[in-house]
């Protein structure tokens, strides 16, 4: 039964465009679909290896950021007079280089900060989005500054045979994000169930004896800010071809705390939980908005947090499966459950 | 070379409160363990209360000041017993989420309640600077940097001079035996909170009026005193003092010499720096990478 629910997830949300016409609406899932994009990839770090970033931001900045400037082209001046040109390029070779850029910063990014952890690590991942915020804000050459960068192409996509899309329109992009979705869905999944990810949760289980089993603490963190960060970066770079216009605010604090709550609330270290709590953080402003002013918005969003933590400190997900598997009395469900994770031992 | 002088006299002056604000979350942080994302929204209620008193209601600007102290030091310990002490077994990650709930909320209550206009406040000080020489200082900031200094002298009087400074650092060193010796830890963990806020209160008491009061002159408040937490060294009431400075001297020369576009990435390349390369702190004593 419950291995039915991601299917008729599925097919549920492939078919709203179908009979949902508001394009105030569809934008609302399209945006959400990006956030729970940011957010599943955060969820790897948080959920699984117990990392909290709070710089998660400048990973989907960095993607957004890329992507936009392969496809729009540059010309920049370095130090000492070397001047670089760059020609615009298909839009999707922006989505792959926004992608691969973001994951070589999370590379680099956590081979520096996984020397500290707990609150220090947190606050290093914050300051490096600090930090590329301030430059995308600062130079003005190659971002355009607080200008942003417009008339960013639309995502396109040419397939040998098939034929040569555009994603133009509301309806489009939905299922180019939604297809990202899924593709990111399941190599998170993949990744969770293989050795790799069950040497992770070691590690957030219980770093020393981890270690003691001969788990390489620095390797697997590092590979984790690395899927990490590319997911992130390519959620950035679909953000940046929809939107058309980016600027430095792609790198505010909030956008982090937005894809932390979301992860928090769904519930962190499961497959669905940014899922669900993308979906309901996606969707509180577009409520909210209809009876309050943007401050007052904020407020509820900052007590609806507070409340979150409070109240379900484990998220929506595992307390339904909780209440489930109480539901239904059957502990042997549970029992089989672990003998299927031990077959994959 | 004035102009170098110049800069070395306004990071003084900046450094002062920098120090109030970094001695303020050290202590919270080094006793507590909270990540106190709510610092930099303390500093601006510090800031909107001058405003409040000494502008709206039309009090002395003194007095001013010392109201906005006390209802940073009650506003503290508010927050302590609603949002901390619930918390008090949960993980440094889940209270520092709540933290964060509670700057979204402060943050844009201020911006609700005030408005997004920048505020400035008049003080009683002569308009014309004081010229030594080559430089010019404002008489307002001078006062800044008196009362700044002040503060710091007090608070390390009673970090290290009082019952409750003894408790406090009994406290940070081990909470358990601290308990077991017979200091109660709910107490002094709501004095901290307190006496932390009223810091962070009083820095933006001073700056407020120095420049101008918006809702988000907290923004960068709270990073700035975890990069002046990080130099220092934690619990270090002398190492924040530096460690204020530091970060004014690193952001005023940046500003001066590199780009004022620059100004704030000072104090996070000086996290990403210490932590990276020298993870104790400059002058930390105690290990501290948990």
């Amino acid at each position: 039964m419950s291995r039915l629910v991601p299917w008729i997830a599925l097919i549920v949300f492939a078919t709203i465009p179908l009979w949902l016409q508001d394009p105030y609406l569809l934008n609302a899932f399209i945006t959400t679909g990006i956030f729970i994009i940011a957010a599943m990839s955060l969820n790897l770090l948080l959920g699984y290896t117990g990392q909290l970033s709070l710089g998660h931001v400048a990973f989907f900045g960095i993607g957004a950021y890329t992507s936009a400037l392969v496809s729009l082209g540059f010309n920049v001046e370095l130090i000492g007079g070397l001047r670089v040109v760059h020609e615009p390029w298909p839009v999707w070779s922006g989505f792959v280089i926004g992608t691969l850029v973001a994951a070589l910063c999370g590379y680099v990014v956590g081979k520096l900060s996984f020397k500290v952890r707990g609150a220090y690590f947190v606050i290093v991942t914050i300051s490096f989005a600090e930090v590329v915020r301030l430059v995308a804000l600062n130079w003005v050459e190659l971002t355009q500054g607080p200008l942003a960068l417009t008339s960013i192409p639309p995502m396109t996509l040419g397939l040998p045979g098939v034929g040569f899309f555009d994603f133009y329109s509301k309806q489009s992009n939905y299922y180019l994000v939604l297809a990202v979705l899924v593709i990111c869905y399941v190599i998170i999944r993949r990744l969770v169930y293989s050795r790799i990810g069950r040497a992770m949760v070691a590690l957030k289980e219980n770093e020393s004896l981890a270690v003691s089993v001969g788990i390489d603490v620095t390797r697997y963190l590092v590979l984790a800010a690395v899927f990490s960060a590319g997911v992130a970066g390519a959620s950035g770079s679909l953000y940046a071809h929809y939107l058309k216009i980016i600027d430095p605010d792609v790198f505010a604090f909030l956008y982090t705390v937005t894809m932390v709550i979301m992860v928090i609330t769904g519930g962190k270290g499961t497959l669905a939980g940014p899922i669900v709590g993308g979906l309901i953080f996606g969707f509180v402003p577009v409520v909210a908005r209809s009876f309050a002013a943007p401050e007052v918005q904020w407020i509820l969003y900052g007590l609806f947090m507070i409340l979150i933590v409070f109240m379900l400190p484990q998220g929506i997900v595992p307390a339904v499966e909780k209440w489930f598997s109480g539901l239904g009395a059957r502990p042997q469900a549970e029992v089989k459950s672990q003998v299927t994770m031990r077959d994959t031992l | 070379m004035t102009e170098l002088l110049q800069h070395i006299v306004n990071a003084f002056i900046l450094g002062s409160t920098y120090a109030l604000l970094g001695i303020g979350l050290t202590l919270i942080f080094g006793i507590m363990r909270v990540v106190n994302f709510a610092h930099g929204e303390l500093y601006s209620f510090g800031a909107y209360f001058v405003y409040l008193v000494a502008a709206l209601l039309g009090l002395n600007f003194f007095v001013a000041l010392l109201a906005a102290i006390v209802a940073g030091c009650l506003l503290g310990a508010l927050l302590e017993l609603v949002l901390l002490r619930p918390m008090r077994a949960a993980d440094i990650d889940t209270t520092m989420l709540v933290m964060i709930g509670a700057m979204i909320v402060m943050q844009n209550g201020e911006q609700f309640v005030w408005g997004g206009v920048a505020k400035s406040v008049t003080t009683p000080f002569p308009e014309l600077p004081l010229v030594i020489g080559p430089f010019s200082v404002s008489w307002l900031s001078l006062f800044v940097l008196c009362a700044a200094l002040l503060l710091i002298a007090l608070s390390y009087l009673l970090v290290n001079r009082t019952k409750l400074g003894k408790a406090m650092r009994a406290t940070f060193q081990d909470r358990d035996a601290a308990s077991l010796m017979g200091v109660n830890i709910q107490f002094i963990y709501m004095a901290t909170f307190a006496i932390g806020s009223s810091l962070a209160a009083a820095a933006g008491a001073l700056l407020g009026p120095v420049y101008v009061i918006s809702p988000q002159m907290g923004n960068l408040a709270s990073l700035k005193a975890f990069a002046i937490v990080i130099l220092g060294g934690l619990g270090s009431i002398g190492g924040a003092t530096i460690g204020g400075f530091m970060l004014a001297l690193a952001e005023e020369f940046g500003a001066g010499y590199i780009s004022s576009g620059y100004r704030d990435a000072m104090g996070f390349l000086i996290i990403i720096g210490v932590l990276l390369f020298r993870p104790t702190g400059l002058f930390a004593r105690v290990e501290r990478i948990g």
